[in-house]
């Protein structure tokens, strides 16, 4: 029973490149971490084989990205009326969530995938450790998939693309910074301590910032696919609830 | 056994029922008739026959099928046709109805014939490469009806088939309607009363979430009957208008 994710998952990604909108979105993708790499990044001035500079931007490049790719998914579905027809045929509706995540998953993948100049320009220049670059990658579309999801969610709960990007945008900040001071400055004062530090334990950069380094804690792998399970199993609520509406 | 089992099906948006307790069953061969005015429950009624809307209270069952056990199942055996045809714009006709056959797992030599067969009936092959929000109203609602009937099954729900259809049109979904009355069981709504005579052989008349009515043709086109009220060919108006105000002839008059 996964014919239904497959049929939903290609036309989701053929969906993306039926319009020059990806053509466009990989070339600001491309343009944009070439520009954090190198000026801002200092990829050169830090005389260091290794990709550190591009990863670090990654998680401030998704916090907008993603939520461009995702907020059409379902909230153009809900405008036209296309969802009626898409929930009427023999699926399940997890198998179209599904689908939906993944084609969005991939096109961001093809995007990251076309970053790898850079890996052989470093390799080139240097002697780079290549376990951490792969780190690197997979941890930043793992992250990416986090991000997603959030935003897959949050475009089941309305009909406005525009919405659905700023819902987007907000939740997935606050999933990045929550566990640098923006955030536990204001409940430190007041909050116990446990809660600080669950609060903390769900911050992206944190657990990004590990893996990039080279740091692969199994915990940080779990945390976010569980990310990516909760936001998905909450995009079918979302879905199956506003349907009337 | 009956195509389509509909047992007091209730459904409510927080304190407004939209529909209050139809029940109706449709056998094989019939063209059933939603008929009522704007707001009635009949896009409603059809939303929880093919699945789209969890009913309140009640139970559909499609060929023995009940749509809360088993949705995919009875899912399997219906076409829809949504109110307004939706469709994906941004797709080409065919890459749309090759994604219908993909979620029907339609295959090889079957899925091949089908979807010749449902682009041949609905007569879209010169448009076939062009995306669908380049379509005029009419191919667009053709292409939503190809969808409908791809897999050739032996339900169709048809919500306001030909809304917005220019006369040639309109006759040729009517036309393909009763091409297709024989083989299958087929709800459409309507609010347009010539649309019943022209293809129902059985019809209700909804208003308010209910069933008002159930009528059908008098032999020889002698015209219809609802209940006690019969309508000469072409008079269905009166009818309607009665059994939707629930007033009488001699009160419309005064009026």
């Amino acid at each position: 029973m996964i014919g239904g994710t497959i049929a939903v998952y290609r036309r989701e990604l053929s969906g993306y490149f039926a319009t020059p909108v990806a053509f466009v979105f990989i070339v600001i993708f491309l343009l944009l971490t070439g520009i954090f790499t190198f000026y801002v990044g200092g990829f050169f001035e830090r005389g260091q084989a290794d990709l550190k500079p591009f990863f670090m931007f990654h998680p401030w490049l998704y916090l907008l990205l993603m939520p461009a790719i995702a907020m059409r998914l379902w909230a153009e579905e809900r405008k036209t009326g296309s969802i009626e027809l898409l929930l009427t045929l023999p699926v399940r509706l997890w198998e179209v969530v599904l689908g939906k995540f993944l084609a969005a998953w991939s096109f961001t993948a093809i995007a990251l995938a076309l970053t790898f100049p850079l890996w052989l320009t470093v390799s080139y220049l240097g002697q780079p450790d290549q376990g951490v670059i792969v780190a690197g990658y997979l941890g930043s579309l793992l992250m990416a998939g986090g991000y997603l999801a959030i935003c897959a969610c949050l475009s089941a709960v309305t009909s406005n693309q525009v919405i659905a990007f700023v819902l987007g945008v907000i939740v997935c900040l606050m999933f990045t910074v929550s566990g640098t001071p923006i955030v536990l400055d204001l409940i430190t004062a007041w909050a116990p301590q446990s809660l600080v530090d669950t609060i903390a334990s769900f911050s992206f950069l944190g657990r990004f910032g590990a893996i990039v380094d080279g740091v692969v804690d199994l915990r940080d792998l779990v945390y976010f696919a569980s990310l990516i399970a909760f936001w998905l199993f909450a995009n079918a609520v979302a879905v199956d609830l506003r349907k009337a509406g | 056994m009956a195509m389509i089992e509909i047992e007091k099906l209730v459904r409510r948006f927080g304190s407004f029922t939209a529909v209050d307790g139809v029940s109706f069953t449709v056998e094989r061969g019939t063209v059933l008739g939603f008929l009522g005015p704007n707001g009635a429950g009949k896009s409603t009624t059809m939303k929880m026959i093919t699945g789209f809307l969890a009913p309140t209270a009640g139970r559909v069952v499609v060929e023995g099928f009940d749509l809360a056990d088993s949705p995919v199942e009875a899912k399997r055996r219906i076409g829809y046709l949504p109110e307004g045809a939706p469709a994906y714009a941004e797709m080409t006709p065919r890459a749309f109805l090759d994604f219908v056959a993909d979620v029907r797992q339609l295959k090889g030599d079957d899925r091949r014939r089908l979807l010749d067969q449902a682009i041949a009936r609905v007569d879209i092959g010169p448009v076939l490469e062009q995306p669908i929000d380049t379509l005029s109203k009419g191919f667009k609602r053709r292409v939503g009806l190809a969808q409908a009937i791809l897999h050739d099954p032996d339900v169709l729900i048809l919500d306001e088939p030909t809304d917005g259809l220019d006369p040639n049109q309109k006759h040729a979904v009517r036309t393909l309607i009763k091409e297709m009355a024989a083989s299958k069981a087929i709800i459409i709504s309507t609010h347009i009363l010539e649309e019943v005579e022209a293809v129902c052989n059985r019809s209700l008349i909804i208003a308010r979430g209910r069933v008002l009515s159930e009528g059908g043709p008098l032999p020889n086109g002698a015209g219809w009957r609802f209940g006690e009220h019969e309508a000469a060919p072409d008079r269905l108006d009166a009818v309607f208008r009665r059994i939707t105000t629930g007033k009488t002839e001699s009160q419309e008059k005064a009026a």
